[in-house]
């Protein structure tokens, strides 16, 4: 029995059993408050399967050897590229919207990608440095670029000036909410975006089974042992390179998929700490800096975002004076990151 | 008697862990003579060094059993710091020296001399200032001590390897009172001359008395520099000569003899084979391979179809590094051919298709992927070499997890695999079944030419005979071509056909396994030797 328990402790490890406890205790905290659970828990689902993809992307990237990839803010600005143009083309129907701000998306994610995965390949041991900065940088520099591109659709740019796109762009009339409101239903106040949950859900298999391909083996064995995989005969950077692609395009899809459910744009310095609360939402799942599985991205953003949309809300209600709430969230959702940066290893196996 | 000696270590011997790894070994150097010390790679050297200097790996594993004596008075070591004091230096095999210093900067880093100075008073030693005059002297003292021209302002960054070792030996002779000093192969990386030089440098030394132990695997440095000699074997104290009663052929014989047991006893296997001279598996020309440790400086081999082919030699000698150079690991220089095609072995996984398979000496971090389990570790080659254990989905070519699970099952029993099931992680297994995934792997590719390197290290007796039983299995009733590449000469002569020797990344000599003792000893020690080179 002892064993027993001490396995399921082992293999739960003690980060996720404390963040476990702590949402827990916040959720119970929140009815003597006055909030709903329900619609607490309801918002934490939504926040789940929202911000999943952009967690997903960790995957192929932990995989095939880079390491947690701080940069997938290329992937995102690829993405919101998509989304923009899509604005700008006028295309009206929501599915078609967002099927084409994907397509766009993932062209332009995999290109950056495959540009960052040889970049990444020159700096072989000190990957998650440089690809933080890349993070920070590319952000900076579309900060610039979003500035400047020609476009001209009145959603898009600044009233005044008709230049330089605005902070956010309303999506109501593109693909606003269109994956939310598919099949969805409510169970009281407990509302359930069955659309945006399967998407999700669809595209962590997709990345199961590629990783069960050839391919996708290939690339685990090349960042578990790339001399080994070397004596096999595979091209070690070429996978290096295919992974990083790979999670770059998925952070694009990723940000498309948060937006719709968001229901605005948000451009310029908006996506620049995704990646380290991508990065905190898998390490808390389990994951470690040599492996992570489909697993941990599940497990480790429902804990991650559940605690940042259970905890506000009552740290508000505790706290009520003016912005401390908003010093609260700076602090719970660093911390979180800290702790979780710091017990990468518990619960790995 | 006892006075006679500087050091006298008697009757040491030392465990690690249940494994004893010298038994009582003895040694003894006189003042201001040059005692060589050889033996094979793990013939227990390094220990009995270790125990000379009190290095904590010794005193942290329970310490060692014996007396060690110095000038004939009973001491115990157990810290580096005492055998300093007692006047007993190490030249370091990799150097230990600081790049940006200057030569006598390093030669007097942590033993500065300083004249005290106002703040000194105040506020302690500290803050004395350095006597670069004094120690500028000194340095020079000891540089011309040792015969060696150059100025002692220079910086150590830049100098030329040899010069190097000599600032390394100037640091050693400048503090006072050293007594005895152990060079731990040190002509390893030096070029002949420089060698020549170090050797003459040894004996300005010992003629000053100073007494020195030099570690070598060379016969003709020893020869050429020793006064006497300790020959170790296997961890036991063998012999302990004068060099003038002895010659390089009967330290040879001493260093390697050893009983033959046969580890396989192939005679009772029936033999199918027909091997010819002009029916080759394997041929390789001007070959170079630059791996850091083992580089191969232009080989020329034959290797017969169907035999088993042995390739021995000392460590770093370049033998480890054939295999990886044919199988594309490093960067070759130089032909190789299998069966008539030359390999492109710039290529990776072109010896793969050209059915070459290859068993890595360095099971944990080439040969397995430690943390997958036993049956992807099996089938991984074959599956990303050849497209086997695929299936079509959708254009996706997905893993076959029932056909692999069917090959690894067929395989555990096959070689005897110990384990809980396929899907145990390689990483848990014991090294002997760690090396049969290994080997299965290999199988699995349906190779032409099987390649093993080191396959019986660490890896314990029982499964070392099997291991081995089964690669003459598959080489009498496959007819598969095996290159073995292996430090055990043992091993090699028990189940191979021919025996290369490699030394110094050339071949010294082809040797049947038969052969005298001293030849195979001769040839492992790099003693230059005229006469059957490979034809």
């Amino acid at each position: 029995m002892t064993d027993k328990l001490k396995n399921m402790y082992a293999s739960i490890g003690l980060p996720r059993l404390i963040i476990t406890c702590f949402f827990l205790i916040m959720l119970l905290m929140a009815p003597p408050l006055g909030l709903s659970i329900t619609s607490l828990l309801g918002d934490s689902i939504r926040r789940w399967a929202m911000y999943g993809l952009l967690v997903l992307a960790m995957v192929p990237a932990v995989k095939c050897g880079i390491g947690l990839n701080f940069g997938i803010s290329l992937g995102i600005v690829g993405g919101l590229f998509g989304a923009t143009a899509v604005i700008e083309l006028g295309i009206t129907n929501p599915w078609l919207a967002m099927l084409a701000a994907m397509l766009i998306g993932l062209f332009v994610g995999s290109l950056l990608g495959i540009g960052y995965g040889l970049l990444l390949n020159k700096v072989k041991g000190s990957e998650m440095t440089v690809s933080t900065y890349v993070g920070f940088s590319v952000i900076a520099f579309m900060n610039m670029i979003w500035l400047t591109l020609p476009f001209k659709d009145g959603n898009l740019i600044w009233p005044i000036g008709q230049q330089g796109m605005r902070n956010t762009i309303s999506l109501e009339g593109s693909f606003g909410l269109v994956l939310n409101n598919f099949l969805d239903f409510n169970i009281g106040d407990l509302h359930i975006p069955t659309g945006l949950i399967l998407f999700f859900l669809l595209t962590c298999f997709a990345v199961f089974i590629f990783m069960k391909s050839k391919a996708g083996i290939a690339m685990s064995a090349a960042g578990a042992n790339p001399t080994f995989s070397k004596a096999s005969g595979i091209n070690v950077d070429k996978m290096r390179v295919l992974g990083t692609a790979i999670s770059t395009a998925l952070a694009a899809v990723g940000i498309i998929t948060y937006a719709q459910s968001y229901g605005f744009l948000q451009l310029y310095n908006a996506p620049l700490m995704m990646g380290f609360h991508s990065v905190a939402a898998v390490l808390i799942g389990g994951a470690s800096l040599k492996d992570a599985k489909i697993s941990h991205v599940i497990i480790g953003t429902f804990l991650f975002q559940g605690i940042l949309t259970v905890a506000l809300p009552v740290v508000n209600k505790i706290l009520p004076e003016g912005n401390l709430s908003d010093v609260i969230r700076i602090i719970i959702s660093n911390g979180i990151i800290l702790y979780a940066l710091s017990k990468t290893k518990g619960g790995s196996k | 008697m006892e006075i006679e000696y500087l050091l006298n270590m008697d009757n040491i011997s030392k465990e690690y862990y249940g494994n004893r790894v010298l038994k009582n070994v003895s040694l003894q150097v006189k003042p201001g003579e040059i005692h060589a010390l050889m033996g094979e790679n793990g013939a227990g050297k390094s220990t009995l060094m270790n125990i000379l200097f009190g290095m904590p790996v010794i005193h942290s594993t329970g310490g060692y059993e014996g007396v060690v004596k110095i000038n004939g008075e009973k001491v115990l070591i157990d810290d580096p710091h005492k055998a300093m004091d007692y006047g007993i230096g190490m030249v370091h095999q990799e150097f230990m020296l600081i790049p940006g210093f200057t030569i006598t900067e390093n030669i007097k880093v942590g033993r500065e001399i300083c004249k005290p100075t106002l703040l000194s008073h105040i506020f302690g030693r500290d803050l004395e200032k350095l006597d670069i005059e004094q120690m500028r002297k000194d340095a020079k003292k000891a540089l011309s001590n040792i015969g060696l021209d150059i100025n002692e302002y220079v910086k150590v960054a830049g100098l030329p390897i040899g010069y190097m070792q000599f600032v390394e030996i100037a640091r050693e002779i400048d503090k006072t009172g050293i007594k005895l000093l152990v060079f731990d192969e040190p002509t390893a990386v030096l070029t002949e001359s420089e060698a020549d030089r170090l050797l003459e440098i040894m004996k300005i030394i010992s003629s000053k008395g100073i007494a020195i132990i030099f570690i070598t695997h060379r016969l003709d440095e020893v020869m050429a520099a020793a006064d006497s000699i300790t020959i170790l074997r296997d961890g036991e104290f063998v012999a302990r000569k004068e060099i003038k009663d002895t010659s390089a052929m009967d330290i040879a014989q001493l260093m390697v003899g050893r009983k033959v047991e046969k580890l396989v006893d192939n005679e009772k296997m029936e033999n199918i084979r027909n091997l010819r001279d002009d029916d080759l598996a394997l041929t390789l020309r001007d070959f170079y391979v630059n791996m850091p440790g083992e580089m191969v400086k232009g080989i020329n081999l034959d290797i017969r179809k169907g035999e088993i082919f042995g390739i021995g030699g000392l460590a770093g000698q370049g033998k480890i590094g054939i295999p990886n150079g044919i199988m594309g690991l490093y960067e070759t220089e130089g032909t190789a051919n299998a069966f008539g095609k030359d390999l492109e072995l710039d290529k990776l996984g072109n010896a793969l298709d050209n059915g070459i398979a290859f068993v890595s000496e360095d099971r944990r971090g080439v040969g397995l992927l430690l943390d997958e389990t036993i049956e992807q570790n099996i089938v991984f080659s074959a599956m990303q070499a050849k497209d086997e254990f695929l299936i079509n989905f959708a254009g996706l070519k997905l893993y076959d997890k029932k056909r692999a699970r069917e090959h690894a099952l067929k395989m555990i029993e096959l070689l005897d695999i110990r384990c809980t099931g396929p899907s145990q992680t390689a990483g848990s297994l014991s090294g002997g079944n760690q090396q049969k995934v290994c080997l299965a792997r290999a199988l699995t590719l349906n190779p032409k030419i099987l390649i093993v390197s080191e396959p019986t290290r660490g890896i314990d007796i029982g499964a070392k005979k099997l291991v081995l039983e089964y690669l003459v299995q598959l080489n009498r009733q496959e007819g598969l071509t095996i290159i073995v590449v292996s430090s055990e000469l043992v091993e090699l002569r028990s189940i191979c056909d021919r025996i290369a020797i490699v030394s110094d990344g050339k071949l010294a000599t082809i040797l049947e396994p038969d052969a005298a003792d001293v030849e195979f000893g001769l040839a492992m020690a790099g003693s230059k030797k005229d006469g059957d080179k490979n034809d």
